[in-house]
This record gives structure tokens, C-alpha cells and sequence, in this order.
């Protein structure tokens, strides 16, 4: 039975994949569980242009046979568009802010042989499996003290002290060889200089993953927002603004679903867009971390 | 790209190097070093220090204080700790967590390890739009989900009960299912980012060792286990890991669907922080159960790692 062609027979099926029986059973499963994973979204979208009669109907409609941008109007009544900028803008800030903190720090620690390396990163290692959420009450009672509750920035800064970022950059920096630090130096190059000019360019992929990581994460690190910026309508962030909404007028769901739309479709297309960086930015942060 | 170690692993070997770290360098060398090093690390440790350390800090120090409404009242000793004993909510919430970690965590691993094995061999196109429909749900966020699930889930106007028949059935309102509904959008939420890694550490098993083990007439099962299997056990280890903390923490989902109830049959140990901080004003205990909930998660990743390692 073990002769040549048969053994090259077994291994030609296997690379196409598996029996043709299991193979379509897989493809059906699939498909069912990708239309159950598609579903929700497609509610969203299609409920947020369904009439108040469509809304509250007794039956399924499946697609809005008035379709109107009522729910939209009246969504703009509210002030969502400042939750839809202020959710932008922690984003945003929290990305760049992180990006740039953990690269120059995750690069001490991965390049830099200094007094306390060892204890500083069993520190961040330690904080890292904490349960970030635990830490929030404290939190708010600190920005209080400070004067930022109700304060964008009170979402913004315990993200960047998040401590993920550098370790992940600092599994990054290790594989920049020493010797091309070495020639920049003696090229005379200053150790900024040395760490934007030759470090930041090699570490870029790994900058680009923390960037994603961290924009879609501060994105829907919802408790943050709610513990943090629920004393001040102006301070809502649209996934907070929803919540609330839904809290006031809880069957109308057409409003609702039209704040739901407003708040995710516009990740969703920059999450399509930039699909490949996403998820190689995802298993490269795990791999590494 | 070759296999790598699970990094919190291989971080605790250069502890042992640290004699040596220094070797061939000058104090003065050293001096200088640790000094431009911790000006590159000052605006993290900041960060670090002031909105992690510090709040870590003062959550372990209230939980040891009596500070409820009326600010701090004295100090507390091991009260708020004992009060867990007897806290029939606390109880409730512990049971139903571990709950959804024990059903959630298996099964996500489970069916996101089996959708990247049906998926990581298929053409770019096929592969990359299912990874992208599994990832959806994590991108879309969790408000936006709970939300539509909330309408769906609707008594009166609520798809399901439409499409099943079951007029008026409140999925959420009632104990014996609201629970089982959480820990369903749960999955859906969570299943995403462990394809997206299997996707790729399945994508890096080496092929010479699984075509040698097919020449040999090795069994699929055979080659999975032996081959794949060990070969993957970094990313399930690290999909374990992530997967037990998010479902601890889930907390949108019970916030916007049931608020712990009916009668706490969806009451989680997250849930109630936020409760008795905010609600109650309670904020010693709240602390107190934050620390509990702190060790539990700690004490369920150590489990996790040394399972992971013996293997």
C-alpha cells in the first residue's frame, strides 16, 4: 500500500482539502453562520430607513418598502454629530498619542540595556492581565480631582497609559539590529535623531498595527466612556449617545437603528478599506505579544 | 516567519541574562544609557504611572475603607472583603460569570479554530471575506450590536418572536433564557479576532513537516494533532487568554439588555461594580469586588498558562 504513487495520491487530496462530503458540509455551515454574523448589521442599516409603521409592525418586513430619512432627522435633533466628532477625535488622539509614547518607550526597552529594565517590565507585563475596567472607579475619582470628568481627555489619557503598546513595540524594536543604531551613531547622529531617522522607519509595520489596535479598541471601550463622560450630553460619544438614547425612548427603534448605522458604518468602511493591515496587524500583535 | 514562543514566556529568560546585561560597558556607558533610556520612556511611565498605577493604588486602598455615600467613614479593615460572603447579589454574580466563561471561552476557541482551519487554505478572496464577516461584529462595537439585538430580541416588535411564533415571549425578561441570549451576542463578538490569528498561525505551520507526516500516511486527526496542534498552541494559549478576560468583563451587553436582572439571572461580577459604584454609591465595596474580580481573572490566566506549558 505504501508505494510511491499512492503516498503522493494521499498528499494531493490533502492540499486541495478534505473529502468532497466534508467540504460542502463546511461550506454550507460557513455560509449559515457568515448570513447569522451579517444579519444584525443588515437590521441596522435597513431599520434605521423603515417607518414608524414598518417599525412597529407585527410582522417581519425584511426590506423598508418606504424607505425615509425620518430617523436620521430626528437623530440630528439630538446632538450626534458632536458624539460622532467626539469619538473621532478620542480616537484619533488616543492612537497618535499611544503610537508615539509606546515607540519611544518600547524601544528603551528593547534596545537600551539600563538599571531597572528587568523590574520595569515585569511591572508592565503585571498591569497588562489586569482587568482594565477594575481600575475605571478610581479613575473617575482621579479626573475629578483634576477637574476632567465629563472631559474628552478623561477617555483619552488612561488609554495612552495602557501599557499594551509598549510592550508590543517593544517586541518590535528587538529585531532592529543593533549595528545599523551603532553606524548612525558614529555617523554622528544624536539618540533622537538615531531613533526617528533609522529606528521609527524599521519598527513602521508594528507602529501601523498598534495604530489600528488601539483607534478600534478606544472606538468601543464603552465603559470608559460611560463611567467618565455620563454627566454631559456634549461630552457623549455616539456608542454613549445611543446607550443613552435607547435608556430614554426604548421602542423607538428606528432611531435608534439610524444612530447604530451612524456609529458603525463609517469603521466598518475603514475597516474594509484597510482589511489586509487590520488583520495582519492583529496577528502580529499576537504573535509577537 | 518562525514559530514563536508565547512572549510572556520568553520575556522571563533575559531576566536570568541581567548579570550580563551589562557586560563590557563602562559605568560611566551605563550611567549615560540608563539615563537616555528612561527620557525615552518618560512620557509613557506618565502616562502609565498616573492613569494605571495610581488608580491600581487607590482601588486596592478603598476597598480597605468604609466610603459610601456620605464619603469616607473610617477604616474598614477586611469588612467590605467579608461582606462578599454573605452578598447574595455577589453570589448571584460570581455564578453567572463563571458561567459565561466556562460556555463562552471552549466554544469560541473551539469554533474559531475549526472556521480558520475551513478557511486558511482557501483562495485569498473566499478566506479574506469570511475572516472579514467573522471580524464584523468586533468592529461594528458593542453598542451597536446590543442594540439591534435588543430590537430583535422585543417582546412586541421583536424579529424573533415573529419569525418563531412565540408572540410576546420576552427572551430577556425571563431567567431562564436571558442569560443564554448574553453569552450568544457574547459569541459573536468575540469570535473575530481568535479566526483572525488562527487564520495566521495556521498559514505558518510549517509544510514540509505535514507533507513528510502525509508521506508517511499520517491520518488528517493524526496530522492535526501532532503536527498543527502543538505548532498553534502559542495563539490558543493567547486566544484563551483574551477570550476568558473579555468574557469577564463583558458589560455593555448586560447593561443595555438586562441590567443584571430578572431576579440577577444576568447579574456579573462587572456589572455589579458598576452598580454599587454608581448606583448604590457604595464605593469601598465596589472596590472590594473589583480587587476579587482582579484575582480571579488572575488566578484563571495562571491556570490557563500552566495547563498550556504541561501540555
Amino acid at each position: 500500500m505504501s508505494t510511491n504513487p499512492a503516498a503522493v495520491k494521499v498528499k494531493k487530496t490533502d492540499l486541495s482539502g478534505t473529502s468532497t462530503g466534508y467540504k460542502v458540509f463546511a461550506a454550507v455551515i460557513l455560509i449559515l453562520v457568515a448570513l447569522f454574523f451579517l444579519f444584525p448589521l443588515y437590521w441596522i442599516v435597513t431599520g434605521s430607513f423603515k417607518d414608524a409603521i414598518e417599525i412597529n409592525a407585527r410582522y417581519p418586513i425584511w426590506f423598508p418598502q418606504n424607505p425615509t430619512l425620518d430617523n436620521y432627522l430626528r437623530l440630528l435633533e439630538h446632538p450626534a454629530l458632536r458624539w460622532l466628532f467626539n469619538i473621532v477625535f478620542i480616537s484619533v488622539a488616543a492612537m497618535v498619542l499611544t503610537c508615539l509614547t509606546a515607540s519611544l518607550a518600547g524601544y528603551a526597552l528593547g534596545k537600551k540595556r539600563f538599571i531597572g529594565r528587568g523590574v520595569l517590565f515585569t511591572i508592565i507585563i503585571c498591569a497588562m492581565a489586569l482587568p482594565k475596567q477594575v481600575i475605571v472607579i478610581p479613575l473617575l475619582q482621579e479626573m475629578t480631582f483634576f477637574g476632567l470628568n465629563n472631559n474628552i481627555w478623561a477617555v483619552i489619557l488612561p488609554t495612552v497609559g495602557w501599557p499594551f503598546g509598549v510592550f508590543l513595540m517593544k517586541q518590535f524594536s528587538e529585531t532592529v539590529p543593533t549595528e545599523i543604531m551603532e553606524a548612525a551613531r558614529v555617523d554622528g547622529a544624536g539618540e533622537l535623531r538615531t531613533f526617528f531617522s533609522v529606528v521609527f522607519p524599521m519598527i513602521k509595520p508594528g507602529v501601523g498595527a498598534l495604530a489600528i489596535f488601539t483607534f478600534v479598541n478606544t472606538w468601543n471601550d464603552y465603559f470608559l466612556q460611560l463611567v467618565m463622560l455620563q454627566g454631559d450630553e456634549m461630552a457623549y460619544t455616539l456608542p454613549l449617545g445611543i446607550s443613552n438614547l435607547q435608556g430614554e425612548m426604548s421602542s423607538d427603534f428606528g432611531l435608534i437603528m439610524a444612530g447604530a448605522a451612524l456609529a458603525a458604518v463609517p469603521i466598518i468602511i475603514v475597516f474594509i478599506a484597510f482589511q489586509k493591515y487590520f488583520t495582519q496587524g492583529i496577528a502580529m500583535g499576537a504573535v509577537k505579544g | 516567519m518562525a514559530q514563536n514562543a508565547p512572549a510572556v514566556a520568553a520575556q522571563r529568560k533575559p531576566k536570568k541574562q541581567k548579570q550580563s546585561q551589562f557586560s563590557g560597558m563602562s559605568k560611566a556607558l551605563v550611567r549615560r544609557e540608563t539615563i537616555s533610556a528612561y527620557l525615552f520612556l518618560l512620557p509613557s511611565l506618565f502616562f502609565f504611572v498616573a492613569f494605571v498605577v495610581i488608580p491600581m493604588v487607590i482601588c486596592v486602598v478603598y476597598s480597605f475603607l468604609e466610603y459610601g455615600i456620605g464619603g469616607v467613614q473610617g477604616f474598614a479593615g477586611f469588612d467590605n472583603y467579608l461582606r462578599l460572603l454573605q452578598d447574595e447579589v455577589f453570589h448571584a454574580g460570581l455564578r453567572n460569570t463563571i458561567l459565561i466563561v466556562v460556555v463562552a471561552v471552549p466554544t469560541v476557541t473551539a469554533f474559531s479554530l475549526w472556521v480558520s482551519s475551513a478557511i486558511y487554505k482557501m483562495h485569498a478572496f473566499p478566506r479574506s471575506f469570511f475572516r472579514c464577516v467573522f471580524y464584523l461584529p468586533v468592529v461594528t462595537g458593542s453598542v451597536a450590536i446590543t442594540v439591534v439585538w435588543k430590537w430583535i430580541l422585543d417582546p412586541y416588535n421583536g424579529l424573533l418572536n415573529q419569525v418563531a411564533g412565540t408572540n410576546g415571549m420576552d427572551w430577556l425578561g425571563t431567567q431562564s433564557t436571558a442569560l443564554w441570549f448574553i453569552i450568544l451576542i457574547l459569541f459573536t463578538t468575540s469570535i473575530g479576532q481568535p479566526i483572525v490569528l488562527y487564520v495566521a498561525a495556521l498559514g505558518n505551520v510549517d509544510q514540509s513537516l505535514i507533507e513528510a507526516a502525509q508521506v508517511d500516511g499520517a491520518t488528517k486527526l493524526q496530522v492535526f494533532w501532532k503536527i498543527k496542534w502543538p505548532q498553534i498552541m502559542p495563539t490558543t494559549l493567547y486566544v484563551l487568554v483574551i477570550t476568558t478576560i473579555n468574557s469577564f468583563q463583558c458589560f455593555a451587553l448586560i447593561q443595555l439588555l438586562t441590567r443584571g436582572g430578572p431576579l440577577n439571572s444576568t447579574m456579573t461580577i462587572m456589572y455589579q461594580v458598576y452598580y454599587t459604584a454608581y448606583t448604590l454609591q457604595d464605593f469601598g465595596y465596589a472596590n472590594a469586588i473589583g480587587v476579587v474580580l482582579a484575582i480571579i481573572i488572575a488566578i484563571f490566566s495562571a491556570i490557563q498558562f500552566k495547563v498550556a506549558k504541561t501540555d
